[in-house]
């Protein structure tokens, strides 16, 4: 009897320190806690109503895509959707329900019938468009339907302006949605771009795109290798390693106006894989001018250049932790196969994150400072990556994906919870984006192939 | 009466008649001999030129020949072509730029009297062509039939034994084109199979080219005629996911540097 209950508890144990492991999320998308919202679909009067499917659209892939919210079934929603403020009526003070009645509702007209199964949103979003003077305008509200009186539900009211077209449509929706996401403490992705290498030019050239795939135009015109972007935090400057002229070499552009700014390369077979510090003075690269790839620091220009790390082995990807400044994590293979390192900015304190199975690269900083999103072939045969999150501190990590092609180059979006990556699950190298936890997985490019996302203020 | 036969008989003796006069008369008795004429001095002898030759007659332009005469019963002698008035009989050296014919003249008392002798002047034999260049080889042709890739282990720059002795090969071949073509720098570039990440490979590339470099210097290939670059993985020569084409794919190659 001692016997079976000795086995019974540590078998219990065992069960209980996996169980912790595997949920241990990193980035925390947890689907229970998330505020749920209405978003009916909104009307516009006479020439705005056609405009209003692009509209609801935008407007609902935006909240959806945030992250933020558990968007309710628009099924549930009530037959009748207040338009502005003044359409809500107080229900009566008494609603006494006789046995067989069904309980009086105000037909989507009280917040009661929002708040209330089975709806149960706490916050709704509504509103109306209409065309002034040439002008598409959009009235939208954001309630907190929880509260007692519409005064005290209104969190705001906002008039929105654009073209009077699809794309004034779309912008009017990219706006309204990206306050609903601030008011919640959110991070807007409207007007985030995603910098990303493309072939479909016959050359590996820089280009840039909307975080939903729209608007991708070329920025660099080589005409050679151009790739590994990064680029600088306040988005004015684009850097990248580029064979036009004869060597691997490092490359700034302004993303502004496309002109070249100065760097200067010091005499090296390769310089490759810039990286901006965050206050944007410096940049870290990798190059060969000791015979082995080594990490270096140098000014935003490329003078004043020092190295950082000493080994002779390979070093490449320097990322600097984007909140302190003082940190970085790199790919090196002092101990063998590839792997992800951290060390202080100046070259002290060298720590290996990943285990030393398999191999890892392409680390890419959370906006928190605390975690990283890499690319690993832990437990798949060699070449085979897959994206994966680990808390610096503690080394736990998790597992976005799971074998579906190639999955590699991670990259943050500014909100911290989206990462835009590269996959060739759909037959050839393309640009995806998902949530942290793995799921809203969505293709962005189709044309030609395409490398290396870099998602960007 | 004129009959057949009296007209074919008197036809006959006319032809005879006709034959008879055709014939030769008689020679009539030949005259009496002129009175023999009064006795005259003898005339003066004419000159005779009994030599005048060119020696040799065929020479090629730049020599010389030489010109024998010999005049008699003349007292005066000259020769045209420059050479002017001469002795009776003696020689004289000519340097013709072209074929020329010599006039001798000889004046005498009994008259005057020329005879010829020609030089002919021809071309020098041309120059000999030098020997025929033999078929020069580009640097590309010399590069691509005597200098063979290097492959490596995965994750490796180190030079394995097969990778030693091709780059031993290769050592040779090199200074060879480095003779033909002395102002050549070649690229050793360092490539990698699809595997690693390409931002790793690109490093990893890098190593294999060097370390290739650092090998074939030691073996006396100038180090200033050796650059070195990486492609990483972004150049394949093949794009097949099997360890065959892999590789392959984990070698350094050798090209013209611009």
């Amino acid at each position: 009897m001692k016997k079976t209950v000795w086995f019974v508890a540590l078998f219990a144990g065992i069960l209980l320190v996996l169980a912790a492991q595997q949920s241990d999320v990193i980035i925390k998308i947890e689907g229970g806690s998330r505020p749920a919202i209405a978003v009916p679909d909104l009307r516009g009067s006479g020439a705005a109503q056609p405009l209003m499917n692009t509209f609801n659209e935008t407007l609902y892939n935006d909240l959806d895509g945030s992250g933020i919210f558990k968007i309710v079934p628009k099924t549930m929603y009530p037959l009748n959707v207040p338009q502005q403020p003044s359409d809500f009526r107080e229900p009566p003070v008494e609603r006494r329900t006789r046995p067989g009645e069904q309980p009086p509702t105000g037909g989507g007209l009280w917040l009661l019938d929002w708040s209330s199964p089975p709806v149960s949103a706490n916050y709704l979003a509504f509103g109306y468009t209409a065309i002034q003077n040439n002008v598409l305008v959009l009235y939208g509200w954001f309630f907190n339907v929880g509260q007692p009186t519409v005064a005290q539900a209104q969190v705001f009211g906002r008039r929105y302006f654009g073209s009077p077209d699809e794309a004034g449509a779309k912008k009017t929706a990219h706006d309204f949605a990206a306050d609903i996401i601030s008011q919640l403490g959110g991070t807007p992705l409207t007007g985030s771009k995603i910098y990303f290498v493309s072939t479909r030019t016959g050359h590996k050239e820089i280009w840039v795109m909307d975080p939903d795939g729209s608007n991708q135009r070329q920025i660099s015109h080589f005409d050679s290798i151009s790739i590994m972007p990064a680029v600088s935090p306040d988005g004015s400057k684009i850097a990248f390693t580029s064979f036009v002229h004869g060597n691997p070499a490092i490359f700034i552009l302004s993303t502004d106006t496309g002109r070249r700014l100065p760097f200067y390369n010091q005499k090296a077979s390769m310089n490759a894989t810039p990286d901006f510090t965050p206050d944007g003075k410096h940049l870290l690269y990798s190059s060969t001018a000791s015979g082995w790839a080594q990490i270096y620091i140098a000014d935003v220009d490329g003078a004043n250049l020092r190295r950082i790390s000493d080994t002779r082995a390979l070093e490449v990807e320097p990322k600097v932790n984007p909140k302190t400044g003082t940190d970085l994590v790199f790919v090196s293979g002092r101990s063998g196969p590839q792997q992800i390192y951290h060390m202080n900015i100046d070259g002290t304190d060298v720590e290996r994150l990943t285990n030393g199975e398999g191999e890892a690269s392409n680390p890419c900083w959370h906006p928190n400072g605390q975690a990283i999103a890499f690319a690993w072939t832990r437990g798949f045969a060699t070449g085979n990556f897959n994206i994966f999150i680990m808390d610096v501190a503690s080394r736990k990590y998790d597992q976005l994906t799971h074998g579906e092609g190639r999955n590699e180059n991670p990259s943050w979006a500014p909100d911290g919870r989206h990462l835009a990556f590269m996959s060739n699950r759909s037959g050839s190298e393309q640009i995806w984006t998902m949530l942290a936890d793995g799921t809203q997985v969505k293709q962005l490019t189709t044309t030609g192939t395409n490398w290396t996302p870099v998602w960007a203020k | 009466m004129l009959n057949k036969r009296r007209i074919t008989s008197i036809g006959f003796c006319l032809l005879l008649a006709i034959v008879a006069a055709g014939c030769k008369k008689k020679a009539p008795p030949p005259a009496p001999p002129p009175p023999a004429p009064a006795p005259q001095p003898p005339p003066p002898a004419a000159p005779v030129i009994s030599e005048f030759t060119a020696e040799p007659s065929s020479i090629e332009r730049g020599q010389s020949s030489t010109l024998r005469w010999d005049v008699q019963n003349a007292n005066s002698v000259s020769i045209d072509n420059g050479v002017g008035s001469v002795q009776a009989s003696g020689s004289h050296q000519v340097f013709p730029g072209s074929s020329t014919t010599y006039t001798l003249t000889a004046t005498g008392p009994g008259g005057t009297k020329t005879a010829t002798a020609t030089v002919d002047v021809t071309a020098p034999p041309p120059p000999p062509p030098p020997p025929p260049a033999e078929h020069k080889q580009t640097l590309e042709e010399m590069l691509s039939g005597t200098v063979v890739d290097a492959y490596f282990d995965y994750d490796k720059s180190d030079i394995r034994e097969d990778a030693r002795t091709a780059l031993t090969k290769d050592a040779d071949a090199l200074k060879a084109i480095f003779a033909s073509f002395p102002d050549a720098t070649i690229m050793v570039e360092g490539n990698c199979d699809e595997r690693g990440s390409a931002e790793y490979n690109l490093a990893l590339g890098d190593r294999r080219a060097t370390s290739a470099k650092n090998f074939l210097t030691q073996l006396g290939v100038p180090e200033g005629k050796l650059k070195t670059i990486s492609y990483g993985k972004e150049r394949p020569v093949c794009t097949e996911h099997n360890e065959e084409c892999w590789q392959r794919n984990r070698h350094v190659h050798f090209a013209p540097a611009q």
